[in-house]
C-alpha cells in the first residue's frame, strides 16, 4: 500500500496529484474569505450594477463631497484620489470607477471617530468619470469626477 | 511572504494622520504576459486598521486599487506612544500586520 503509493508519487501522475492538492488548498481560503469580501460588487461591471450590489439604491448627488485628483492623469497605473465627504454621521465612502472593467475600486468603513477622509491610489484603464458614494445616516449621496487618462492602467 | 507595509503615525493637531505604504503587485486579472496567457488576479480583498485595539478604518478593496497600494487616513482619540495595526488579506489568502508608534 505505502510502496505503491509511493511509487504513484514518483511518476507524473503524482506530479499532477500534488499540483492538485496544492491548488486545492491555494483555493479554499479564497472561497472563505469570499464571503466577507463582496465579491458581487467587486465584480459588477456598470455604475448602476455597482451601486445596487452595495446596497445604494437612489444615490443623492451632493457637492458636499469632494473629490480631489489631477484632472489629467499621465499614468493610468496610479492615479491620487483623495474623497472628503463633509456629509455629517459619513459611515462609508466607495470609489467608483466607470469606465473600468470592474466599475467598484473600493469601499472604505469610517468607524465614529475617524475623519471621513480617504487618500489613496487607484488604477484607471481608460479616461473615465470616477464616482464617490458616500453613505451617511443611513442614506446614500454620490458626487462625480472626470479624469482625463493619457495612458491606461490595464495594458502594463 | 509579503515585504513589510511602511507605516508613518504622526499627530496632526489633536488628531492621527496615517500614511500607509503596502508592497503588494496588486495584479487585476485582465493583463496578459509575453506569451499571451492572462496573469491570474492577485490583490489585496481587504484591509483594517486598529489603534490599541479600536478599528479605525476597514476597507474592502477591489483590483483597481494601484500597484503597491497607498493609504492615508485620519482619526481621533489617539495619542503619541499609542500602536496603529494595519493588516491585509488577499485573494490567495496571504495575509500581513504591521505595527507603528504614533509619534
Amino acid at each position: 500500500m505505502r510502496s505503491s503509493r509511493r511509487k504513484v508519487l514518483q511518476g507524473t501522475g503524482g506530479l499532477a496529484v500534488m499540483g492538485l492538492a496544492a491548488a486545492a488548498g491555494l483555493v479554499k481560503p479564497g472561497i472563505a474569505r469570499a464571503e466577507a469580501w463582496n465579491k458581487a460588487a467587486f465584480e459588477t461591471n456598470s455604475v448602476p450594477e455597482a451601486m445596487k450590489a452595495v446596497g445604494a439604491a437612489q444615490p443623492v448627488e451632493s457637492k458636499d463631497i469632494v473629490l480631489n485628483s489631477p484632472d489629467i492623469a499621465e499614468n493610468g497605473a496610479v492615479v491620487p484620489f483623495a474623497v472628503e465627504s463633509r456629509i455629517p454621521d459619513t459611515q462609508s465612502i466607495a470609489l467608483l470607477i466607470e469606465k473600468n472593467p470592474n466599475v467598484l475600486a473600493a469601499d472604505f468603513q469610517i468607524p465614529q471617530g475617524t475623519d471621513p477622509w480617504i487618500n489613496t491610489r487607484v488604477k484607471m484603464a481608460q479616461t473615465s468619470r470616477v464616482i464617490a458614494l458616500v453613505k451617511a445616516d443611513g442614506k446614500y449621496y454620490y458626487n462625480a469626477k472626470e479624469v482625463k487618462v493619457t495612458l491606461g492602467g490595464c495594458g502594463g | 511572504m509579503a515585504d513589510p507595509m511602511k507605516i508613518r503615525a504622526a499627530m496632526a493637531g489633536d488628531k492621527v494622520e496615517v500614511k500607509v505604504l503596502m508592497a503588494h503587485e496588486m495584479e487585476t486579472g485582465q493583463r496578459k504576459d509575453a506569451s499571451g496567457k492572462v496573469i491570474p488576479a492577485w490583490f489585496i480583498q481587504s484591509v483594517t486598521a486598529t489603534c490599541n485595539g479600536r478599528t479605525v478604518l476597514a476597507a474592502e478593496w477591489g483590483t483597481a486599487v494601484a500597484k503597491n497600494p497607498f493609504l492615508s487616513f485620519r482619526f481621533s482619540g489617539g495619542k503619541p506612544g499609542d500602536k496603529v495595526a494595519i493588516s491585509w488579506v488577499d485573494n490567495h489568502g496571504d495575509k500581513r500586520t504591521d505595527e507603528a508608534t504614533i509619534s
